[in-house]
């Protein structure tokens, strides 16, 4: 019988998976449910002896059994987009069904958690270190150095958080991790519970994502006995963009309002309920599992570009022909991310600007295309690569509206606690609109960034202005300037 | 409000750390909202003020004072979606919606290579045009 192989991807079913996947049942084959490969265009994409064949829809499933299928794209691993790719956190993805052990054992998976449990601590620690894995979720802050303020900290109780409140738009590694791939997330939240000596761990994710937390629930409960004593729960959050600070989170998770702390203390050494906590994003936890297992650290450490090691799942999204998944050593310029790699626009217009890490990333012009994927020379740029999402804009963006965009969503984000940010962002609309009708001041408007810049509590009133002074820095015309 | 569900609710996260926001997630399935009458029951549950868990109802998104029953779409109105053009469908959106169905914008779905994109209940739904925005909104039960 034919075996199909069909992702159960949000991504693959919000493009109609499910339909595709009944059809081909209904004509008689076996239908699998994998993890989704990251060629976002062709979803649903469907494999069948490791032949791709996609867009699929349920009325090309005859002429794809038949082997005449215009949407045939030949062996999906040799394919051009994945062919350049460096695969170590997603190894997996669209290799396996996403809740098998079987498919996770058979994967290399475990290895790291029983090669750590092995080992002492504070080697696991001095690997995680020698690796030079830095926080995926924006800041890039050194895991290992975390890690080891934790475990040095004194407190009888000490928890592992993983941060999945993934709210940037144009980020989905973290979504497609959980969902494609979750043990992997849970093996090295066990790792860092080792190396730290915590007992229990919590992973944060947000309500937006309920495919990630139907198979996160489903897969603690699967690996419970593997990840022994270690215990993880699953909390959902509730559509406040803000909790993806991690101070806001562990507010959030102890069931108050998700309002920024100030730091000091750091939370490595007073987070959850007080108690030392190890607080990662998804792809920093997923990836230590990687570099736990033998030779891990040395190979990731290989990978990368100055102080940026091993390599990054960027994110291609927006306006962007081959959109998806694309885990490469950093290094890589943003010019063959956007341009070769991604393919140029979807519209077939030209590329006008490419938003990086985020809602609070710059907007870059083509002429920065040469930077390359690298923590130090993103900053210098007055850029950040964040979370790691590429948001690419065609030639009809206006980049007065999307800088008014950044207020606006500053405005709808903020927790409240700090002025510059709760009524900043609010006159920064309202001063936009008065510039883009004409009259108000760039001066002013110059004014608010630096007091949100330099008098807000956290990166959501520190960084709103990037996005708006990249856009008039680069853009003055479409400010009337 | 049934006050049985509510006490069952509150019982089987008993003794369990933090766990505000998970009560409120399930009061909110169960009843569409968290009342006032909910606030308090889970305050005197939690030995917390009714101010203490006001405060936290009000600040999150996903918690509503008073029950919507009206069909729930979310659609994207983030940067990503922006780029693939979600602005233009916005008008046709909300006539399409008009009072029987809630519309709300909501920041990002992770759907950011292959937007517009929507959510209705648990089901997402990804590369809207106008004419498809507009069939789900309809379709919207």
């Amino acid at each position: 019988m034919t075996v199909v192989r069909i992702s159960d991807d949000a991504l693959a079913l919000a493009c109609g998976a499910d339909a595709v996947a009944a059809a081909f049942a209904a004509a008689g084959c076996t239908v699998e449910r994998t993890s989704s490969w990251g060629l976002h265009w062709l979803e649903p994409l469907v494999e069948i002896d490791g032949r791709g064949f996609g867009p699929a829809t349920p009325a090309e499933v005859p002429a794809i059994l038949a082997g005449t299928s215009a949407t045939a794209i030949g062996e999906i691993a040799a394919h051009p987009f994945l062919a350049g790719q460096t695969r170590l956190t997603f190894a997996r993805a669209g290799r396996i069904r996403p809740l098998s052990l079987e498919d996770y054992a058979a994967t290399g998976g475990w290895r790291g958690l029983d090669r750590a449990r092995g080992l002492a601590p504070e080697q696991v620690v001095a690997e995680v270190m020698a690796s030079g894995l830095r926080g995926r979720g924006g800041a890039g802050f050194p895991a290992g150095i975390k890690w080891q303020t934790v475990a040095g900290a004194p407190g009888a109780r000490k928890f592992i958080v993983c941060n999945a409140d993934e709210g940037d738009s144009g980020t989905f590694a973290d979504r497609m991790l959980m969902e494609g791939d979750p043990f992997q997330l849970l093996e090295g939240m066990a790792i860092a519970a080792h190396a730290v000596g915590a007992g229990q761990g919590y992973v944060y994710v947000r309500s937006e994502y309920p495919h990630a937390i139907a198979k996160l629930r489903a897969a603690v409960e699967l690996a419970a006995g593997r990840l022994a004593p270690f215990t993880v729960e699953v909390r959902v959050g509730a559509g406040a963009y803000v909790c993806g600070e991690e101070t806001a989170l562990l507010n959030s998770l102890e069931g108050r309002r998700g309002e920024v702390r100030a730091k000091p203390p750091l939370p490595a050494l007073a987070g959850l309920f007080g108690c030392p906590t190890v607080v990662n994003n998804v792809l920093t936890l997923a990836a230590a599992a990687h570099i736990l297992a033998a030779g891990g650290a040395e190979q990731y450490a290989a990978l990368g570009h100055g102080r940026s090691r091993g390599t990054m799942p960027v994110q291609l999204a927006g306006n962007i022909a081959h959109g998806g998944l694309c885990e490469v050593p950093f290094g890589l310029s943003l010019g063959e991310l956007v341009m070769e790699i991604g393919g140029r626009t979807a519209s077939g217009r030209p590329v006008k600007a490419v938003q990086v890490g985020g809602p609070l990333g710059a907007y870059l012009p083509p002429g920065r295309f040469d930077l390359p994927f690298d923590y130090e020379a993103f900053a210098a740029a007055q850029a950040l690569i964040g979370h790691g999402g590429v948001v690419v804009f065609d030639d009809t963006a206006d980049m007065a509206a999307l800088a008014r965009f950044a207020f606006q969503f500053c405005a709808a984000e903020s927790c409240g606690k700090c002025t510059p940010c709760r009524i900043g962002s609010t006159r920064g609309v309202e001063l936009l609109d008065r510039l883009c009708a004409g009259s108000g001041s760039f001066e002013l408007l110059e004014d608010l960034c630096e007091t949100l810049e330099y008098g807000s509590l956290c990166a959501l009133g520190g960084l709103t202005p990037w996005p708006v002074r990249s856009a008039l820095r680069h853009w003055p015309a479409d400010f009337g300037r | 409000m049934n006050t049985s569900d509510l006490a069952a609710i509150l019982a089987r996260h008993a003794g369990a750390e933090g766990a505000l926001l998970p009560i409120l997630h399930e009061v909110q399935a169960a009843f569409g909202c968290v009342s006032s009458e909910a606030e308090r029951a889970i305050a005197a549950a939690l030995n917390l003020s009714r101010a203490e868990v006001h405060g936290v109802v009000s600040f999150y998104h996903d918690f509503t004072a008073a029950p919507d029953p009206r069909p729930h779409v979310q659609l994207c109105r983030a940067e990503a979606c922006q780029a693939r053009g979600v602005e233009a469908l916005v008008a046709a959106a909300e006539a399409a919606a008009g009072e029987r169905v809630r519309l709300t914008t909501v920041y990002c779905l992770g759907l950011c290579s292959a937007g517009p994109a929507a959510r209705v209940g648990d089901e997402v739904h990804a590369r809207l045009d106008e004419a498809a925005l507009v069939r789900l909104i309809g379709d919207a039960r």
